[in-house]
């Protein structure tokens, strides 16, 4: 296909994000459930960090709205949390290039943990919080898994020119 | 810049855009919490991404197709011959239990009591799709064509499974499970007739998520209510028609200093292993049409 450069680091992007989605709906084994990593926060920060002037608050509420509608759960409650830190990402994101890997990966811990730290508040507010501490091995999932993650990324980046 | 009519524009900073998206999901929360103004864009938005809901239930799907075609002529033989056997028990069984509903219908009338009316089911598949972790809802492929309402129970072959709460599209609605921390449901003891709330949990029970537990609380030292004691559907609330298993108690711990029992209750219906579920219209099995969407207020809103 003869797309131009720009369509085309568009069409990745939008790739990305939809596998993301995806594979946070995929059903697996029940015992596996609580290490679903936040495939989406994890794979909005990286473009945040890459690409600031394309992807930000907007994206990140955007994506927190299909979650809430794929959940099922308050409508703008994920929208709240992603947007949060999709700024926080774009805001830091020059401090976040500098990072070697492993730094990289515990302020992902951080904004993961602070994303699901939102969406525990709202659900607090509604009195419907969890309550055991199995809520946050997502975020702590994350972190191990985002050098590969970040190494992924950067290829595609690379290879669909996403500037 | 931006040049709109002449005028040039800054494009909003960042912040401006945080506090532009942050103040616009506040007021969706609020307005999805306080009413069901949102009903509609929900179910539009539901449409719109039922694609990746399709295609992350491809790998499921695939899998038992492909477990389908390599299934041996022995297996489907023995499966058939234990399915066969099954049947003629529940044959049997149902005999008796024509008898017993002819029986009881004359009391009733000998009583002057309403005869208690069958209900209509139909079964639904469910969409093999994960929820949020915490949340306990499924996805059933039975939609607004099929005259699904909001409300609506949904038991399986062994109890009460849940209620509908959200008619996603003409073909999906999204049900909301008995162990999701948001639900009750009225109940009573089958041996002693105590009234009680059955609430969800929505917990893991040390990781085996397959074994979710429901809670009643509120229950002082005096209540009769025991381990190993069934809970049935009461009817009361009107959502839930009366004489589903909803579960059996396992646990009941009396702690001097707390003011409640703390009682475990395990689901009768098989919330985790269920393929199929079937959709009930109370006291609709005369009819042959399924009563307007809407009929039922949900009791136990989320």
């Amino acid at each position: 296909m003869n797309l131009s450069p720009s369509m085309r680091g568009r069409l990745m992007l939008l790739a990305t994000f939809a596998v993301a989605l995806i594979l946070m709906v995929v059903p697996g084994p029940p015992w596996a459930e609580p290490f679903r990593p936040d495939w989406v926060g994890l794979v909005l920060i990286y473009w945040c960090v890459a690409v600031p002037q394309r992807v930000g608050v907007g994206t990140g509420w955007t994506l927190g709205l299909v979650l809430d509608v794929m959940y099922g759960s308050l409508l703008g409650s994920h929208a709240l949390a992603k947007s949060v830190i999709a700024y926080i990402a774009v805001r830091l994101h020059l401090q976040l290039r500098m990072f070697p890997l492993w730094q990289q990966a515990v302020s992902v811990l951080v904004l993961l943990v602070v994303n699901q730290l939102l969406v525990l508040w709202v659900r607090g507010v509604m009195g419907r919080a969890p309550e055991t501490f199995v809520y946050w091995t997502p975020s702590i999932v994350g972190m191990v898994i985002w050098p590969w993650l970040f190494v992924i990324l950067r290829d595609v980046r690379r290879r669909g020119n996403v500037t | 810049m931006i040049n709109v009519a002449g005028w040039s524009l800054r494009a909003p900073s960042n912040l401006t855009r945080l506090i532009f998206f942050v103040a616009l999901s506040l007021l969706l929360m609020t307005l999805d919490h306080r009413g069901q103004h949102l009903g509609r864009i929900r179910a539009v938005l539901g449409v719109a991404v039922y694609p990746i809901q399709f295609v992350a239930a491809l790998p499921s799907a695939a899998a038992s197709w492909v477990s389908g075609l390599f299934t041996t002529r022995n297996d489907l033989e023995k499966n058939n011959a234990a399915l066969a056997a099954e049947r003629q028990l529940l044959l049997a069984r149902l005999q008796q239990f024509e008898a017993l509903e002819a029986e009881n219908e004359r009391l009733r009338r000998m009583l002057g009591s309403a005869a208690r009316v069958a209900d209509k089911a139909v079964a639904a598949d469910l969409l093999e799709v994960s929820s949020e972790p915490f949340a306990r809802k499924v996805i059933v492929a039975k939609g607004s064509n099929d005259g699904v309402f909001v409300g609506q129970p949904v038991i399986d072959a062994h109890g009460v499974m849940g209620q509908v709460t959200e008619v996603a599209g003409a073909r999906t609605s999204k049900v909301t499970l008995i162990t999701d921390p948001g639900h009750a449901i009225p109940a009573l003891v089958n041996r002693s007739g105590l009234r009680v709330l059955v609430f969800g949990t929505g917990a893991h029970d040390r990781l085996k998520v397959a074994h979710d537990m429901l809670k009643v609380p509120y229950l002082t030292a005096t209540a009769d209510i025991k381990e190993g004691d069934l809970l049935m559907s009461s009817g009361m609330g009107g959502t839930f028609p009366a004489g589903y298993p909803v579960g059996q108690v396992v646990k009941v711990v009396t702690d001097p200093n707390e003011s409640f029992l703390d009682i475990t209750v395990k689901p009768a219906a098989l919330l985790s292993h269920s393929k199929q579920v079937l959709l009930i219209w109370p006291g609709a099995a005369a009819k042959n049409a399924p009563p307007a969407a809407g009929a039922r207020p949900a009791e136990a809103k989320q």
